[in-house]
């Protein structure tokens, strides 16, 4: 504008420096950003993705004699195997049932761990929710502790309670309901109930959080319409809930799914899921190819159930 | 420091955000002097870019082009910790996690100052403000109105060449916000420091400062004295933005060396020294202040004609709310020197005078 | 007193002298029911916590057959070599893991709190939670053959590859409070520190690290806890005769157990609780 005139062309010149200290410090805030960001990068992608692809490539591979595998012609075994078992003799291939016995048994425990954490954790987050504010602190302090604690140990005490010798069947005997020791350790009730219980505060905590944001005007205007208590349970609470329930649902089902301490610890050896199995093909069995392929395999049923819950979140957020 | 010397300058800053069709101009070429020594006050409604110049001065925004000058260098590439500028924040942004003492010393700490100098300097500073007591409270045990002035000490205390205020005022009641006000200005007249003071209430820019730079959309509408920037509002969005204000439409009649005639919508005609400008046959807004205007009964010395649609008892003057013919709502505002309720009834019919040197030509 | 009277006053009572005493009133929130189950969902969690507790005092060497009360158990715990050595080994593994953790979390919760969303933030952000969108076992699994295969190549045998992992998935957990912590932080602060004339590096150490130091100490509780807890990934990585608390634990498990597994578990436990708690009254927000 002013170009004309000394002072003009000074101006010009001034304004240009703030220009380029502009894109400089937008430069410096750039190579900051990366700069700090790269150890958490570096780490996570070369301890943590780069193993994935490894072991991705490891199930197409055949096993080695001891362990690892042989480099590095790539077969499909792996992969074939979590469906169709070879005959060792023929070459007909029979439907493993025996996987397939673990893949259900699994899934089913998930859900049903899920279902059951639902079931409990729902009332339970509600009425810590309801509470005044020192006991709902208290409440949520109690409820955070055991997600602290050490699973393993949570999980002897279980075994405490359910062996042969353990305090549930001691009280049992003594209220001479029983005379003989039930068998519940490596059964798959051990195992449900293990798992629930460990994985319960997943559920309730984002209950509790969803709840808390709870609009008890809604409720009331609820009751205001002549529904009854459970009409208002089941009309209001729960689809207002809904995000915290889906939350909760995915916490418990994903660690469940893929638990390795609750199943080794409670269901032994003949009563295999996913974590001990792929444990087993690994140290005991030595087959890595084989370990690598369930491994990704649970990770697929993982990404399905986590693409599920994106799309319902997507709906959630649309409608 | 000459008095008269130029503080701070903008020249023809402009300020983009977003790109293309989407870009918003926070500041569409401003240019601005501000003097040594003074009170200077940026006015406008939210969104006006006063604030977006403030953090510019202060280095928090840089410049899409132009130039911010301060005592003549440059400094618009600076980051702020480089500039002699300091700034009290709207929400005080005291550090909590130090003491009051500590706070005020963090300016001088970071130049390097010697310990010795920056206890004194402290020391005076909380005598400047009277908050010796507080000396060691933590920041967060102190009210609004403490907090503003530990705020104050804090950027008073390396004596920067500027001191920038935005808007912080606005979150104290009413009784404490007049209190402040003298004290800020007290504050600018002892310690000699250029203020730029940012904010929406024209009030209080009318009370406290030297001169005043009315902004809308970014652009400045008027700089200029509070008593210029009243009584003479050279722009439509000035004149309505600061106290009450009436618009008259006029037609120029006939012109000469020393002013025009106009004639007003009324048909009565009044003849204007400053109407010089303007050619015959142009229509021209005029502002006239409500306190301007006298009510009278009817006659042919009153320009206007009006019915009285509501009358506002305000203790020290009342404001007559008239429908008059030819120019709408008007808005007159006569002081209750006699003490008693005025003669005047909704309902009447009166005339409406008013002296040609009340009345503002704008530029349109 | 006839009928009608008690009825009208049963009618008749909003409120009475006592403060704060209201009469029958609809309660809005109450779901009939509820308080049971969560009574019993809280007695879920801590009975079998408190049998094993119990079990620890017990004055005999077979554990579920109570002979009598004793302390003896948690003395012999804390002086069992091996309690010690796998003691030692799970809190340097956990107190170096959650130390390099958080400093990596640090900064990369400043490089990704309060800026403006850049292009590539939401592949860091998934990036950083990685750890925790893979089921545990497929992490372990995965870098035990990872490290074996470095292990082999390098010949380099060491506690090294434990604490790495053990970093990997400290990060998210870490990262976590840091980033609330940043982002309740106004940057106004900063930028009143800028304006007093204090280059970047110096608004860090003076204004932006001190008012994260709560933040920054949930993170080492956080990720501290959560190394100490591990069992799968440590059983699957851990080298010969890495011993950390959880695996002494399994191995107790398989051969039998004593009083003296309560009362180590029981001191484990106290310490979580401890933590627990301490973390409880650092982050809480003070209003």
């Amino acid at each position: 504008m002013a170009a004309t005139s000394e002072a003009g062309r000074q101006a010009s010149i001034d304004s240009g420096r703030a220009q380029i200290a502009a894109q400089k410090a937008a430069t410096r805030t750039v190579v900051s950003r990366w700069l700090l960001l790269s150890p958490a990068l570096v780490i996570i992608l070369g301890c943590g993705l780069l193993p994935l692809f490894i072991i991705l490539g490891y199930s197409l591979m055949q096993p080695g004699d001891y362990a690892g595998v042989v480099c590095c012609k790539l077969v499909p075994d792996a992969w074939i195997n979590l469906f169709f078992e070879q005959d060792m003799f023929s070459d007909a291939l029979a439907p493993n049932y025996a996987y397939y016995t673990i893949f259900a048994r699994s899934i089913m425990m998930a859900l049903f761990t899920t279902a059951l954490a639902i079931g409990v954790g729902f009332p339970t987050a509600y009425f810590i929710a309801t509470r005044g504010p020192k006991m709902r602190n208290l409440m949520l302090f109690l409820i955070t502790i055991p997600f602290w604690t050490n699973l393993l140990i949570r999980t002897y005490s279980i075994i405490m309670v359910l062996q042969d010798q353990g305090v549930l069947n001691k009280i049992l005997m003594r209220l001479g309901i029983i005379d003989q020791p039930l068998q519940l350790m490596y059964t798959n009730v051990a195992i449900s109930y293990g798992l629930a219980y460990a994985y319960l505060p997943y559920m309730v905590l984002p209950l509790y959080a969803s709840m808390e944001k709870l609009d008890f005007r809604l409720i009331e205007a609820g009751y205001d319409l002549y529904a009854n208590r459970f009409q208002v349970l089941r009309r209001l609470i729960i689809p207002l809930v809904k995000p915290g329930i889906v939350a909760g649902s995915i916490l418990v089902f994903i660690p469940a799914i893929g638990d390795y301490v609750i199943t080794t610890q409670l269901g032994g050896g003949t009563r295999m899921m996913f974590g001990s199995l792929i444990s087993q093909q690994f140290l005991t069995a030595r087959n890595w190819p084989q370990g690598s392929a369930l491994s990704l395999g649970l990770m697929l049923v993982v990404m399905i159930a986590l693409f599920i819950y994106a799309k319902k979140a997507v709906g959630r957020a649309q409608s | 420091m000459v008095a008269g010397a130029t503080a701070i300058e903008a020249r023809n800053v402009i300020k983009t955000f977003g790109n293309g069709t989407e870009a918003v101009h926070a500041l569409d070429n401003v240019s601005v002097t501000i003097r040594q020594n003074e009170f200077f006050t940026l006015l406008g409604p939210s969104g006006c870019g006063k604030t977006t110049l403030l953090r510019m001065i202060a280095g928090f925004e840089l410049p899409t082009s132009g130039d911010i000058l301060l005592d003549g260098q440059p400094v618009a590439h600076l980051p702020p910790f480089k500039r002699q500028v300091n700034t009290v924040f709207q929400s005080y942004a005291l550090f909590p996690h130090l003491t009051v003492a500590q706070n005020i010393a963090f300016g001088l700490e970071m130049l390097g100052r010697r310990k010795s100098e920056i206890e004194s300097q402290v020391t005076a500073m909380l005598k400047l403000v009277q908050m010796e007591p507080m000396r060691n409270r933590k920041t967060n045990q102190l009210s609004g109105g403490q907090q503003q002035r530990v705020a104050l000490a804090r950027a008073l205390a390396p004596h920067p060449k500027v001191l920038l205020l935005d808007e912080p005022l606005s979150a104290l009641d009413l009784k404490l916000r007049k209190g402040m006000q003298i004290e800020l200005k007290r504050l600018q007249m002892e310690t000699g420091i250029t203020f730029i003071f940012v904010t929406h209430d024209q009030e209080e820019a009318l009370t406290m400062s030297d001169r005043i730079a009315v902004m809308s959309k970014g652009k400045i509408l008027q700089i200029g004295t509070p008593t210029e920037i009243y009584e003479h509002p050279s722009d439509r969005f000035v004149a309505h933005f600061i106290g009450e204000t009436n618009f008259i439409e006029a037609e120029v009649v006939e012109l000469s060396a020393e002013g025009g005639r106009l004639r007003l919508a009324s048909g009565a005609e009044i003849f204007h020294p400053r109407a010089g400008q303007a050619s015959v046959g142009k229509r021209i807004s005029l502002v006239v202040r409500p306190e301007r205007i006298e009510l009278a009964p009817l006659d042919d010395s009153c320009q206007f004609a009006g019915t009285i649609k509501n009358i506002v008892y305000f203790g020290t003057d009342t404001t007559y709310h008239l429908d008059v013919e030819n120019a709408g709502e008007m808005t007159v505002r006569m002081q209750n020197r006699w003490g008693h309720q005025s003669v005047l009834q909704i309902g009447d019919q009166v005339g409406l005078k008013v002296e040609p040197d009340a009345l503002q030509v704008l530029k349109d | 007193m006839t009928d009608t009277t008690a009825a009208t006053n049963l009618a008749a009572t909003p409120a009475s002298d006592k403060p704060g005493r209201r009469g029958p009133r609809f309660d809005v929130k109450r779901q009939n029911g509820f308080w049971l189950v969560a009574v019993f969902c809280l007695a879920m969690l801590y009975a079998p916590m408190f049998v094993l507790v119990a079990y620890a005092f017990n004055d005999n060497q077979f554990v579920m057959i109570w002979k009598g009360f004793t302390w003896r158990w948690f003395g012999i715990a804390v002086n069992d070599p091996e309690i010690r050595g796998a003691a030692l080994l799970s809190l340097k593994v956990a107190a170096i893991a959650s130390v390099t953790a958080t400093v990596i979390a640090t900064m990369a919760a400043l490089a990704t709190t309060r800026v403006k969303a850049f292009r590539s933030l939401p592949l860091v952000y998934a990036i950083i939670n990685q750890p925790l969108m893979v089921p545990e076992i497929v992490t372990a699994i995965a870098t035990m053959v990872f490290f074996a295969a470095i292990r082999s190549f390098t010949e380099y045998y060491g506690v090294v590859y434990l604490v790495v992992s053990h970093i990997v998935f400290c990060i998210p957990f870490a990262y976590m409070p840091l980033r609330a912590r940043l982002e309740d932080m106004d940057l106004v602060y900063e930028n009143a520190a800028a304006d007093l004339y204090a280059t970047p590096w110096r608004v860090f150490r003076r204004i932006t690290f001190p008012l994260m130091i709560p933040g920054i100490i949930g993170a080492l509780m956080l990720s501290f806890v959560v190394s100490m807890d591990d069992v799968v990934i440590t059983v699957h990585v851990s080298g010969p005769g890495e011993q950390t608390l959880p695996l002494y634990l399994i191995g107790q498990l398989h051969r039998g157990v004593t009083p003296e597994v309560n009362a180590m578990s029981t001191l484990f436990l106290l310490a979580s609780v401890l933590l627990v708690t301490i973390f409880f009254i650092v982050t809480r927000k003070k209003t």
